[in-house]
């Protein structure tokens, strides 16, 4: 990455043109046009949908619907979900790749395997597993109710079934990162006299800040928006362990259309909210790198 | 040759993240899903077979696996064009759409097929148009096509933008110079550069759209023998109290899944040797 | 480091949040009742004036939480651990499913309330658009080939059940009781269904909003909230010449409530059902009423039509189960390839 810019740079200062490398004009603006109408039909208008219906009946009724004790109580557990199982699979993440990157061993690629596995399972697979694990009729169902402790029909539960769902996403974004940046620096770092926490918290983990980033808005932005996993393990408590998907689809199934679109329009805002953080942590990765190659540009030779 | 479980290294913290790592994956994956497969194990084999191999579930078998392909083709095809566009042009909005993709990441899928249903039933936006031509997405399978390829369009598109990226441009140079024309460079060059990366989006994106519910349920319709998806197959099975069927099906799905995982991770590695061999 | 008081403050709001939820909980006496789809706005006015009506008789405060969704989804929940108070489904069966896999209540459950612990009832009638361009007026019309019909799934919604069976009814009554032509009517009816639809108020939407069909299968009570609340107007409702009466029971789960110390409460709850007060409010959210002088105060908006009943026309909801729902019973063999 940093080599390309620089190569850029070079060029540029060159007054070098870059030859024929790309399209004749017409087929540019063709695969222009097929790139916005394709989006349009397909990410565009369902946005415009959602938010149309929302605000049928204009926005007092928009925001009164949003004020409602159930919803507010179904954000709140949205919220603590994803403040639960982000933590628990950022940890995991960097943990993972740490072992997977930095380490040649016996297994890894069954372990990376195993690893993506949830991304491949039915959310409603993924919910119902853990009511046949929990559940009352549950291999551990009958222990955990004679100590009285609640997971399934629970916001435990409900925690559960986001973590596994989530699970992958940090660590599919870290390991191929951490493996491109291989092993030299922490290496220096240690033959430098520096103790294990230091090398990782001073050289990895700037390295790797960027793709953490990425890798936490993504996980977030699927925890909050989990549907099919929640549903089968929440019990659809109202105002106990509603979710905001879950009450999107409660609120639908009363005919309240402005509400349920009021909902899903919220949590669309707050996913254009983590894309665009997202788009900022992207183009902050690349500024950065463009400093870097300036630094090595400013070096004596 | 002696049997190497792990190289040395100097790097401290291999048994802390590895236990760490193994014990979170035990606990939260590979010990529930065992349970799942306990529990399919409770039926006879006989019984088993029947299940997964009934004439409504090959039925679903079919449309799962036509429209997961045809969705997974399409991301394919229209997938390249944006993340080229993407990559490779400068125009007004672009940084607009690049933030969008990610859109059916973050989107509940229930709101996505409530969002899907409206516009493509023969009242909405869409549907509208389309029913002038006689198309019928909404409540036919073409409605699954739809939904499956909002679905999975991030995992094509994100997986190749950051490989055209660092697709290195002195190699199409080269080909210019040389005189090749623009479209022998893009077939003969560029292409066989990408297509580890798209083979891989397409699984990915092939593997999501096996498992999707909560979107397919609102658009198709759910006729049976014509638009039943195999999740909606399983989730009919507990409602009949057959827990050891449905899970008889969940393993059935999640033996597919594994392998498709399988073979892209594989491909993955294949085309990682064959880079290093290139360098 | 401004990230790290990032983290702090995150935690922070965090613990805030959870602690407030976990002071939401204390304090009075809570019931969970687990529900079908459409008892929503029902039990919303009734758990309100049964709060008082306890609070008035007992001095305790009392606070109701509900639970709903498919009726086959919900006994599922409840069996696998979700702590039902009370359970009020669409249809016998899935209690007794309840009692018989999970054993948390009696097998003799539904003779302890009165009325085959129904306190409510309905039946099944026809919604079709204004002006009924169609001319429906009877179950045979509905397997006219230029008719289009929509109901949601019998496998999975308890509300589906009581359609088919009463077109079933119906045809059996029409062709002196053979079998093969009533499976030959209710084949036809079916083919001309377009959509599916997973749960109850999933058809109507696909009725309403999406303007699909000539004619929506719905419950009583479920066709007068919908013209009532959502389309003033665009809908007509067609009552046929003979229906079957839709029986959704009550009962309290005992082995939860005696664990949570409310068997009183509970089965306080669901007698108070039975109450004129409760049986006012029943009729107003269009369920028929069992009670004779709330009944005869609303007989005007419930027509008396001949209805048959599961037990005594169908055999009981474990016959008619096996018989047509289950893998391999009479609705299968409807979509059987061929």
């Amino acid at each position: 990455m940093a080599q390309r810019t620089l190569r850029r740079k070079i060029e540029r200062f060159l007054w070098r043109k870059p030859r024929a490398i790309t399209e004749p004009l017409v087929v540019r603006w063709t695969a222009i046009a097929i790139t916005f109408t394709f989006i349009g039909l397909f990410l565009v208008l369902p946005l415009a949908a959602i938010f149309t219906q929302a605000l049928a009946s204009g926005l007092t009724a928009y925001f009164r619907s949003l004020w409602d004790t159930d919803t507010l109580s179904a954000i709140r557990l949205t919220l603590i979900t994803a403040a639960v199982a982000v933590p628990v699979n950022l940890v995991f993440g960097v943990a993972a790749s740490w072992a997977i990157a930095k380490f040649e061993f016996l297994g890894k690629s069954v372990l990376t395997t195993l690893i993506d596995l949830p991304f491949a399972v039915s959310p409603v697979i993924s919910g119902t597993i853990y009511v046949l694990f929990f559940g009352l009729h549950g291999y551990l169902g009958p222990w955990l109710k004679a100590h009285n402790i609640e997971i399934v029909f629970a916001v435990p539960g409900i925690v559960l079934a986001t973590v596994f769902v989530t699970f992958p996403f940090v660590a599919r974004e870290l390991i191929p990162l951490m493996q491109a940046q291989g092993t030299e620096e922490e290496e220096a770092a240690l033959t430098l006299g520096a103790g294990g926490w230091q090398t990782f918290a001073r050289v990895t983990l700037p390295n790797i800040k960027w793709g953490l980033i990425y890798g936490v808005i993504l996980c977030n932005a699927r925890a909050m928006g989990e549907f099919g996993a929640v549903s089968v393990i929440s019990g659809h408590i109202r105002g106990l362990t509603n979710t905001m998907p879950l009450h999107v689809e409660i609120l639908y199934n009363e005919y309240n259309f402005v509400g349920a679109f009021a909902v899903a329009s919220l949590l669309t805002v707050v996913a254009m909210i983590t894309l665009v953080l997202k788009s900022f942590a992207e183009w902050k990765f690349k500024e950065e790198s463009v400093q870097a190659a300036e630094e090595v540009e400013g070096l004596p030779q | 040759m002696k049997l190497v479980l792990k190289q040395p290294s100097i790097l401290p913290g291999f048994g802390l993240t590895l236990g760490f790592s193994l014990t979170y994956l035990s606990l939260v994956v590979l010990i529930p899903l065992a349970g799942l497969f306990a529990r399919t194990a409770t039926l006879s084999w006989e019984r088993f077979w029947h299940t997964v191999t009934d004439a409504r579930l090959l039925a679903a078998y079919r449309l799962s696996f036509g429209a997961s392909l045809a969705a997974a083709c399409l991301n394919l095809f229209f997938g390249l064009i944006v993340a080229w566009v993407l990559v490779r042009y400068r125009f007004p909005g672009r940084r607009l759409l690049d933030a969008l993709i990610d859109l059916p990441f973050a989107l509940p899928t229930a709101v996505a097929g409530i969002a899907l249903t409206a516009l493509y039933t023969d009242t909405g936006w869409v549907g509208r148009w389309l029913a002038l031509l006689n198309i019928k997405v909404a409540f036919a399978p073409l409605g699954v096509v739809v939904a499956l390829t909002f679905i999975g369009l991030p995992f094509v598109v994100r997986t190749l933008q950051p490989v055209l990226e660092d697709l290195d441009p002195e190699i199409e140079e080269a080909a210019a110079s040389l005189g090749a024309w623009r479209r022998h460079t893009l077939r003969r060059v560029v292409l066989p550069e990408l297509w580890p990366v798209m083979l891989t989006g397409f699984a990915l994106a092939f593997a999501r759209a096996l498992g999707e519910y909560g979107s397919i349920v609102f658009i198709s319709g759910n006729m049976p023998m014509k638009t039943e998806i195999v999740p909606l197959l399983m989730v009919m099975k507990l409602e009949q109290y057959e827990y050891a069927e449905a899970t008889a099906i969940a393993v059935a799905m999640l033996l597919i899944s594994f392998t498709l995982l399988l073979i892209i991770n594989l491909l993955q590695w294949w085309s990682g040797q064959r880079h290093a061999a290139v360098r | 480091m401004n990230a790290k008081t990032t983290l702090i403050l995150a935690v922070l709001g965090v613990l805030a949040v959870l602690s407030s939820v976990s002071l939401a909980q204390s304090g009075a006496a809570v019931l969970l009742n687990v529900s079908y789809d459409p008892t929503r706005e029902l039990y919303q006015e009734y758990n309100e004036v049964f709060a008082r009506h306890w609070e008035k008789e007992t001095g305790q405060k009392v606070t109701v939480r509900q639970s709903h969704g498919g009726a086959g989804k919900q006994a599922r929940a409840v069996m696998d651990g979700l702590e039902a108070d009370v359970m009020t489904l669409a249809l016998a069966y899935d209690i007794d499913e309840v009692s018989a896999r999970a054993g948390l209540l009696p097998k003799e459950w539904q003779s302890r309330l009165p009325h085959n612990s129904c306190p409510y009832t309905s039946t099944i009638v026809f919604l079709v658009r204004k002006g009924n361009p169609k001319n429906i007026k009877d179950w045979d019309d509905l397997i006219r080939s230029d008719v289009s019909v929509i109901t949601p799934n019998p496998k999975t919604s308890g509300g589906a059940r009581w359609n088919y069976l009463a077109a079933w009814g119906y045809a059996l009554q029409h062709n002196n009781n053979d079998e093969a032509k009533a499976k030959e009517f209710v084949t036809k009816l079916f083919k001309n269904v377009p959509v599916l639809d997973s749960g109850a108020r999933g058809s109507t939407i696909t009725f309403v909003q999406r303007s699909i069909g000539d004619v929506l299968l719905a419950w009583e009570n479920e066709a007068f909230l919908f013209m009532e609340k959502v389309s003033k107007g665009e809908v007509e409702m067609v009552v046929p010449s003979m229906s079957i009466l839709a029986e959704p029971p009550v009962t309290v789960v005992d082995k939860v409530a005696e664990k949570h110390g409310t068997v009183k409460l509970a089965t306080a709850y669901l007698q108070h059902l039975y109450s004129e007060e409760a049986q006012d409010i029943v009729a107003r959210y269009h369920y028929r009423p069992t009670l004779e002088s709330v009944a005869k105060k609303y007989a005007q908006k419930f027509p008396q039509i001949p209805m048959l009943t599961i037990d005594s026309d169908f055999g009981g909801w474990q016959v008619a189960q096996k018989k047509h729902f289950a893998d391999g019973g009479v609705f299968d063999d409807i979509y059987k390839p061929g």
